[in-house]
């Protein structure tokens, strides 16, 4: 291979003195980071101006390797992190990036709250239905019957279905796909990051070694094929006709697109009618 | 109790402004200083210490006796271009703040006992990622529910090592409403020199006062700003200290493409989870606390020229303790009293001199007895003595005097 | 969904692929979802123990780049270079493949 003149579209948004990364062969996670790297190029942010939040986990490592201002903060609170983040310095395009078991079980009365207010911040999920870095526990979307270190029998408690989640709570963009939809994702990406208020995806993608391996589910690309033969793509669908099963059809697509007032919005709208020119607006002090 | 009838000595030897060196304080925004002469209570008084000092943002979880601070925040914040966000518990508060912290803004938190557990994880996670902010506890009767409407002082250890791992704290005691206002500018100006979470340990008895509280015109309120970096992006390692151990800050959105992170990482923010990563970074974070303490450290001392008991106490049993001193005076028995207002670094400097002179020292504190083991550690065999208290009610001054008495027989 | 390889005679352009050889995992995403399969699995290692990718059919590349965005591992991507003199390389493409789709 001669020495490649071009780079590849993701590097420039990468802090390439850290990779490799520590995502294990056939992982989706860094298939996501292409997805989100294509849809800032695309969606031409000022890149200074876009801050990732990661809490803890696989997926929380994104903020490490991604060359935009990040943080990578506690199990969790990534939610609440960026919350302060966006309202301290609103010219911030705030995505916050993170696992399922970090923002749907510890974080999730974070992310119910933020979907409520409508906190202007994009969250990606990586739903791989497991905890991967811990060593592959159960998790709050881990399907029925589905075997994790600490369900070693089977997973008997019934799963969250996400984008029903985000809807019920106020999001105002759901969307989901699978790491097999990378246009797709890329393209939904993009949406988010023009819509003001809370934005939702979903992305299911495989951790090979943990829940794919355990579940005797095949590898990544095994997975990866899964989800090629079993999305059908429903824009519009019902979000509570989402579930998802340890096999079966996976419904993919945008579920939600409407506008409300954001947090910010909401706030500076209140104090105007009531405080009249006594308001100051936000941020001088 | 009127402690201004006892003239006290700054034993930190100079006033606040020139506690900072050689940094350039400014004078604060007079548009957040409510200048004047006010009957408040303690808990309004931090709130508006908190608005001299700069603070524009500010997230919190209703909790008992401390509301009345983000209460009364929530009502000012939009008449000076702050913002003030209730959240859904502590766990989002105490974070919120961080996040605001790197944002640009100055924020804090207010919170008491239970809320106070829950935000351990986010003060060591300020403390590890250098994050300026200030985290207000209005103490009340522990453990767990304990005494909500009742003042305590239990909260004294768990916010010296209340998270988890090697960290070092900065904590002021305010007594009055008056220095709820006055050293909260103190602990964000504190907060902002050294790139630290500062605990501000109220009490209830405190926090519920009301006193007059005189706030002074903005122009003679200093205020530390944060130490922002003139170097551009290509210069700059964002965890790079040089000199007194404190690196300089950027905020999101400047360009600088920053990453934080509260695993142990290296001067660029990155990642390095190896032995001597470790040992650079954490040392460091503890050394810039510890070798600065002398610079940090805030006592003031009542009737102490020739005492040879020595009261310790601190917050608002700091003032039922100067009265049992006055009374011991009154008896002829040579009292005084050490009431650290900077709690944490510990004064330990000042009591290992103490310890050679005076005959014993008195720990009087509204818990079973926490300070009173630094004291003994700093004693050095000087009899040391604890008049411990469950909380709920402050001492009475006699049972202090009663053990004054006891101690010098 | 993946795109149908346009014509290749009328293309004003052809792709190219380039592998970071030690970068790859050897997850076979590249291979799989590679739209006129370029690209097969190499008899070698790298240095981590992979295979990596190597080209079966370069030619036939289309630069639509979904190498790219499938790699976990950044090891992977593909260009569209121009074909005909004058018309600067990128001219006629798409600032991303995304925008394509
Ligand atoms: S454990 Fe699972 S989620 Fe984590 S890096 Fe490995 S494959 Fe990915
Ligand atoms: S760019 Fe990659 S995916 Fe597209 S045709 Fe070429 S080798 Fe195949
Ligand atoms: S997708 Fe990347 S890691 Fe996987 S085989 Fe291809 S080049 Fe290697």
């Amino acid at each position: 291979m001669s020495v490649s003149p071009a780079i590849n579209p993701v590097e420039p948004f990468l802090r390439t003195e850290r990779m490799p990364h520590i995502w294990c062969p056939g992982c989706g996670i860094g298939t996501t980071v292409n997805c989100f790297s294509r849809a800032l190029v695309d969606s031409k942010l000022p890149l200074d101006k876009v801050a990732v939040v990661s809490g803890i986990g696989c997926t929380g490592r994104v903020a490490g390797y991604v060359k935009l201002d990040s943080f990578h903060t506690t199990h969790g609170r990534a939610i609440p992190f960026a919350t302060g983040l966006k309202l301290a310095n609103p010219s911030l395009n705030v995505v916050v990036y993170s696992g399922d078991g970090d923002l749907i079980a510890i974080g999730g009365n974070h992310f119910i709250h933020a979907a409520r207010r409508n906190v202007d911040i994009k969250v990606i999920c990586v739903n791989n239905f497991i905890y991967g870095m811990t060593g592959g526990q159960v998790a709050p979307t881990t399907p029925l019957g589905a075997t994790a270190t600490t369900s070693p029998y089977g997973c008997f408690e019934a799963p969250f279905n996400l984008p029903f989640l985000a809807e019920s709570s106020g999001a105002v963009y759901v969307a989901r796909w699978t790491a097999y939809h990378v246009r797709h994702i890329a393209h939904s990406m993009v949406e988010a990051f023009k819509k003001k208020g809370f934005a939702f995806i979903e992305i299911l993608a495989p951790c090979p070694t943990l829940y794919q391996r355990r579940n005797k589910l095949g590898d990544g690309l095994e997975t990866m094929r899964y989800y090629k033969q079993h999305s059908v793509i429903k824009n519009g669908a019902s979000t509570r006709e989402l579930k998802l099963d340890l096999k079966g059809e996976i419904t993919v697509g945008k579920f939600v697109d409407i506008e409300r007032p954001t947090l910010q919005d909401a706030m500076d709208q209140r104090y105007r009618e009531v405080l009249k020119e006594s308001y100051c607006g936000r941020g001088g002090a | 109790m009127d402690s201004a009838a006892v003239q006290a000595h700054d034993a930190s030897g100079h006033d606040q402004a020139g506690r900072a060196g050689e940094f350039n304080l400014v004078s604060a925004n007079p548009k957040s200083v409510l200048t004047g002469a006010h009957f408040m209570d303690g808990d309004h008084a931090a709130c508006e210490g908190a608005l001299a000092a700069g603070a524009n943002f500010a997230a919190g979880y209703p909790i008992t006796p401390s509301t009345e601070v983000v209460e009364r925040f929530a009502a000012r914040a939009p008449l000076v271009g702050a913002t003030f966000l209730q959240m859904e518990d502590e766990l989002a508060s105490s974070i919120a703040i961080l996040g605001a912290a790197w944002g640009g803004a100055k924020s804090f938190t207010v919170t008491s006992g239970p809320g106070f557990s829950l935000m351990m994880e986010h003060i060591g996670l300020a403390a590890m990622t250098e994050t300026p902010c200030v985290f207000v506890n209005v103490q009340r009767g522990g453990p767990s529910t304990g005494l909500p409407t009742l003042p305590g002082q239990g909260d004294m250890m768990q916010a010296r090592w209340g998270s988890h791992g090697d960290y070092e704290i900065i904590a002021l005691s305010p007594n009055s409403p008056q220095e709820c206002f006055d050293l909260m500018i103190e602990a964000f100006n504190l907060s902002e020199r050294f790139r630290t979470p500062v605990m501000f340990m109220m009490d209830e008895s405190v926090g519920h006062m009301t006193e007059k509280v005189v706030i002074p015109p903005a122009d003679q309120i200093k205020i530390f700003p944060r130490r922002f970096t003139a170097l551009p992006p290509n210069e700059y390692l964002p965890f790079d200290a040089n000199g007194d151990g404190v690196p300089e800050m950027v905020k999101a959105g400047d360009g600088y493409r920053i990453h934080v992170t509260g695993l142990t990482h290296d001067e660029r923010g990155y990642p390095a989870l190896n032995w001597r990563s470790q040992q650079k970074l954490v040392s460091r974070l503890v050394g810039k606390i510890r070798g600065h303490a002398d610079e940090i450290t805030h006592c003031n001392e009542y009737l102490m020229e020739d005492a040879e008991v020595v009261l310790i106490a601190y917050g608002i049993t700091s003032r039922v303790a100067l009265a049992a001193v006055q009374k011991a005076r009154q008896e002829g028995i040579r009292a005084g009293l050490l009431r650290p207002v900077v709690v944490w670094p510990f004064p330990e400097k000042r009591i290992r001199e103490l310890a050679s002179k005076a005959k014993a020292f008195v720990v009087v504190e509204m818990n079973l007895g926490q300070m009173v083991n630094e004291v003994e550690r700093c004693a050095a065999g000087t009899k040391t003595v604890l008049i411990p208290h469950a909380g709920g009610n402050v001492h009475a001054p006699e049972e202090i005097l009663q053990v004054i008495r006891e101690v010098t027989q | 969904m993946p795109e149908a390889p346009p014509a290749a005679k009328s293309r004003k352009f052809r792709g190219r692929v380039f592998i970071n050889w030690d970068r790859c995992k050897g997850c076979g995403f590249c291979i799989e979802f590679c739209p006129p399969k370029v690209l097969k699995f190499s008899d070698k290692f790298n240095n981590h123990g992979y295979h990596p990718p190597i080209l079966e059919n370069e030619p036939a590349c289309t630069g639509c780049d979904l190498c790219g965005l499938y790699c976990p591992d950044f090891a992977i991507f593909g260009i569209r270079e121009a074909v005909s003199a004058g018309v600067p390389a990128g001219a006629d493409v798409p600032a991303s493949p995304a925008a394509a789709a």
